[in-house]
Order: C-alpha cells, then sequence, then structure tokens
C-alpha cells in the first residue's frame, strides 16, 4: 500500500521538481541506488562464480559431470584433490560419488549474503522504476520507440551517426533509437531474466513455482542464463559509460544529479 | 516568485510514508525470530526468511525425479569424522565407525515428552520416506541423489514434541551446530536419511544418518548426526559467517 500510494505522489504533480526538459528526480535517485546495487551484485556474483566457475546445462551439474565450459578464474579451476570414486551401481555406466580433499577458494558466506542483500535493492527499486516510469507514460513516451522512428534502415543510420561523431548531450529523457532500444533491452528483457534465473537456483522458491525450471530448462541452465544475462548487462554498463563520457561527462553527470 | 513552500502537504506524506515504511522494515529485519547478529547482510538474509516464509508456500514440495536422473555427488566438507589427521576428527566417532555403528545411537531432548536415545534399528522401524531429489550446493553445484529415512516430524511426534517448541537444534559428530525452524521440521521432504540410492548412507555423505532439508541450501542437510535439541527459543550458536535461513 505505502508504495502504490508513494508511487501516485510522485507522479501525481509532474513539474515540481524538474523542469520538463531534465531528468525527473524519480528517474534520478531510482538510476543511482540501481546502480550501486549492480555494482555490489557484480562484485559479489564474480566471486561466487569463482567458487565454482564451472557451468552446466540441465538440472545437475558438478565436480564429477561434464560442464559446458569451465572459468580459469580461481585455484578451484579445474581443481585436483578428490579420494577415489566408487560407483552408486553396479553398471559400468553408474553415477559415482568421490570426497574432496582440496582446500577450495569459498567466500560465499558474505559472498552470498551481499548478494541477496542487493538483489533485494534492486528488485525494490526496479519495482518502484517501472510502476512510476509505466504510470506516467515515461515508458511510451520516452523509452519505446516510435512507430515510425523504428526501422532496420533508422537502426542503421543510427549507428553510423554513432561510429562517426560524438552523440550530442541533450539534458533529458530525448533519446536516440539505439538509446532508446538498449534501454528497453535491459529493463524489461535482461533485468527480469537475471532476476527470474537468480530465483531459479533457490531451491525454496522452485518448491512453490516449479515452471520455473521448466521455462529455463532446469536449474544449472538457469544459472548459465543467469551468468549470459549478466554479462551482457556489465557490457551495456560499459557501452552506456562510454558514451556518457564521449557525450560530456561533467554534462551528463549535473544532468543525472543535481540539475532540475 | 511565489515563495517556497516549506512543508508541502506532498512533502509531508512521503516523509510520513517512508518513516512509517523504515519502521515496517526496521521491525521486520529486527524480529526476534532468526538471529541477526547486528551486521547488515545479516538483516538482509533475515529479510529473505521473513519474506519468503510471507509469499512461498511452506508445505509445497520440491521436484521429485526419476531413478534415471540419479547423477554422480560429490562430496564435500567433512567426509569423514574418523580421519585422525583432520580438524573434525572425534575419537567417538572413529568407534562407533569402527563398529559398523550397531552402537550409534541419536539422542532426542529438549522440549519432547519422551526424551530418548534412538539406534539405527529402532530408526528402521518407524515410517520411512524415500525421495529422488536435487541437492543444491551453496557453491553452486547441483546432484540428484535418491534418500531414504525417518521424516523428522515422525520421530519428534514420536518423542512426544511441546506445541510450545519452536526450534530443532542439531548437533554433528565432526563439531557441525545448527537448527532449522519448525516448518522445514515439519516439511514431508525433511527426513533423517540412514539409506543412500538404495543402500546404506556412505561415511563421505555422513553416515549412519544425516538431515535433508529440501527446500533449503545443501548446507543445512547436516551429516554425521550424534544429537537433537529441540527448544522453545532460538540457540545462538555464535556468528559463523554463514546465512542461518537458506532457502535461496
Amino acid at each position: 500500500m505505502d508504495v502504490l500510494l508513494y508511487i501516485y505522489l510522485m507522479s501525481s504533480h509532474p513539474n515540481t521538481s524538474a523542469t520538463p526538459d531534465g531528468h525527473k528526480s524519480w528517474v534520478k535517485w531510482t538510476h543511482w541506488v540501481g546502480t550501486i546495487s549492480f555494482l555490489f551484485l557484480v562484485f559479489s556474483g564474480v566471486e561466487i562464480l569463482m567458487v565454482h566457475p564451472r557451468l552446466y546445462w540441465g538440472d545437475v551439474g558438478n565436480d564429477l559431470t561434464k560442464p559446458l565450459f569451465e572459468l580459469p578464474i580461481s585455484r578451484n579451476y579445474h581443481h585436483g584433490g578428490w579420494t577415489a570414486s566408487h560407483a552408486f551401481f553396479n553398471d559400468s555406466h553408474s553415477p559415482v560419488s568421490a570426497g574432496r580433499t582440496y582446500d577450495i577458494f569459498n567466500q560465499n558466506g558474505w559472498g552470498r549474503s551481499l548478494h541477496f542483500l542487493n538483489a533485494w535493492i534492486l528488485v525494490v527499486v526496479g519495482g518502484i522504476y517501472l510502476a512510476v516510469a509505466l504510470y506516467t507514460r515515461h515508458v511510451r513516451r520516452h523509452l519505446l520507440p516510435g512507430r515510425r522512428e523504428l526501422s532496420f534502415r533508422g537502426i542503421v543510420r543510427d549507428i553510423a551517426v554513432h561510429a562517426r561523431s560524438r552523440p550530442v548531450f541533450v539534458k533529458g529523457p530525448q533519446y536516440s533509437l539505439l538509446q532508446k532500444l538498449s534501454y528497453c533491452m535491459v529493463l524489461f528483457f535482461l533485468l527480469p531474466t537475471v532476476a527470474l534465473t537468480g530465483l531459479t537456483m533457490s531451491p525454496a522458491v522452485v518448491a512453490s513455482c516449479p515452471w520455473l525450471l521448466t521455462i529455463f530448462f532446469g536449474a544449472q541452465s538457469a544459472r548459465t542464463i543467469h551468468f549470459f544475462s549478466a554479462v551482457l548487462l556489465v557490457l551495456f554498463l560499459l557501452i552506456h559509460v562510454i558514451m556518457i563520457v564521449r557525450s560530456g561527462f561533467k554534462k551528463q553527470l549535473r544532468a543525472m544529479t543535481i540539475e532540475t | 516568485m511565489k515563495k517556497k513552500q516549506l512543508i508541502t502537504r506532498r512533502t509531508a506524506l512521503i516523509t510520513g510514508i517512508t518513516a512509517l515504511g523504515s519502521y515496517w522494515l526496521y521491525r521486520t529485519v529486527k524480529a526476534p525470530a532468526t538471529p541477526t547478529y547486528g551486521s547488515i547482510l545479516r538483516a538482509g538474509d533475515n529479510f529473505t526468511y521473513e519474506a519468503q516464509r510471507a509469499l512461498l508456500s511452506t508445505r509445497a514440495l520440491a521436484k521429485e525425479y526419476s531413478r534415471n536422473d540419479i547423477s554422480s555427488f560429490p562430496a564435500v566438507g567433512t567426509i569423514n569424522p574418523a580421519d585422525e589427521h583432520a580438524p573434525t576428527f572425534s575419537k567417538d566417532y572413529a568407534l562407533i565407525q569402527r563398529n559398523e555403528f550397531l552402537d550409534w545411537t541419536l539422542s532426542v531432548e529438549g522440549s519432547v515428552s519422551r526424551p530418548g536415545k534412538y539406534s539405527l534399528s529402532s530408526l528402521h522401524a518407524l515410517p520411512a520416506r524415500t525421495q529422488i531429489t536435487r541437492h543444491t550446493c551453496e557453491e553452486g553445484w547441483t546432484a540428484v541423489a535418491e534418500w531414504t529415512g525417518v521424516p523428522l516430524s515422525q520421530l519428534l511426534q514420536h518423542a512426544g514434541i511441546s506445541a510450545k517448541a519452536r526450534f530443532v537444534n542439531l548437533y554433528a559428530y565432526d563439531g557441525y551446530q545448527d537448527s532449522i525452524d519448525m516448518i522445514d521440521a515439519f516439511h514431508p521432504q525433511t527426513i533423517l536419511a540412514y539409506g543412500m540410492n538404495g543402500k546404506p548412507l556412505p561415511i563421505r555423505h555422513g553416515a549412519p544418518l544425516r538431515l535433508r532439508v529440501e527446500t533449503q541450501i545443501g548446507y543445512k542437510s547436516m551429516k554425521y548426526l550424534k544429537r537433537i535439541v529441540v527448544t522453545d527459543e532460538y540457540v545462538d550458536p555464535g556468528d559463523s559467517g554463514w546465512a542461518w535461513y537458506t532457502g535461496i
């Protein structure tokens, strides 16, 4: 209820805190709180991946099964230190068990807790952002490309413009076609995917919502999709920062913070 | 220029709502149900606990698999408390292991009307449950195995659990101590397993008896069980650095 009333209040008088051209105050603070939680999520996410830098497909994957690939990012990469393996059953294809004697790198005690704390923050802030953005028609007015705007030629032209010259600084949410497409991709596809695949790794959540395992092809597939979505989000962040720098770092930072 | 109002109705309402919301959040994360250790990370874990208990079904079953899905299964953490060179060495465990667990017993104590010691054969005499489930390790890997054992709810009722009881504390031969709440303790898939993949539980997987909590991360499924103490209050074993509730 609180949240709904808050959204109503934030959106009912659109022009009290910002001129029509500038970024709205709710865009600014959700942007920065989201950014900070995202950076913490990347940091703790890398730590968690370092503990088991192997990715799989399906429901099952562990040191005794074949991975899709393994990343050389900690001393756990290709680590040895296993006792002799014992077959569970009496046939030649039997699954096996082996005991680990190797002291692995593992800081998941704080890593996991830090990851989930920031996931909560990003989910709450993201939820508020989406609700206000939909209610105030920010999505339709500023984020979704217009029907006439969206065309293959338009995209090619915008890429050519970005490649040829520096992007022009614009104070508020008057975005170019590529900007709109990438923001929509992040907001409506990558962030929801990364959140849902994260939840699919939770034993309690999938007990209540088994369909999550179905739509992401299993718990380990969800982990792999989570990884690739996160990589794309980091790539987006890098390009975003490059574009901010190219179009005037100081001006852009002012427009997203103190300037109304 | 029009003079700017210091406090508008809008700012007053927003401030009020923020304050109420913060107070609610503070109450939620400070709720005495589980430990927070005063750190912001533990408060976040506690928030996850409260949110999952509030939003998810507490009786929903974890996915069960077929025998063909049984996979290879690494044993990590303690793999034998009878190993003299390991810091988790237990002389008691070495003795009972040498005698093939014939004189092993599980002590059930605390808020129960019939405290006592259960041998493996008396556990075998209680109704059993067999389930093929997925183990999710905090490290990131998963494995599927078939587990056979006594539902913890059966044992607790057999021992005459008190209506005021709120936590089941578990103690293991390798020195580990942990607890679960009554929702997980009475979950139909929470069992005390003595069998794995149709055979007696192997030593590296926690022989002779281990817990299976299928709605939490693997490290809650304690191996090498020695003692169970039912309490009305949360027993704080100190901050291990690991989340107490790991449904996520």
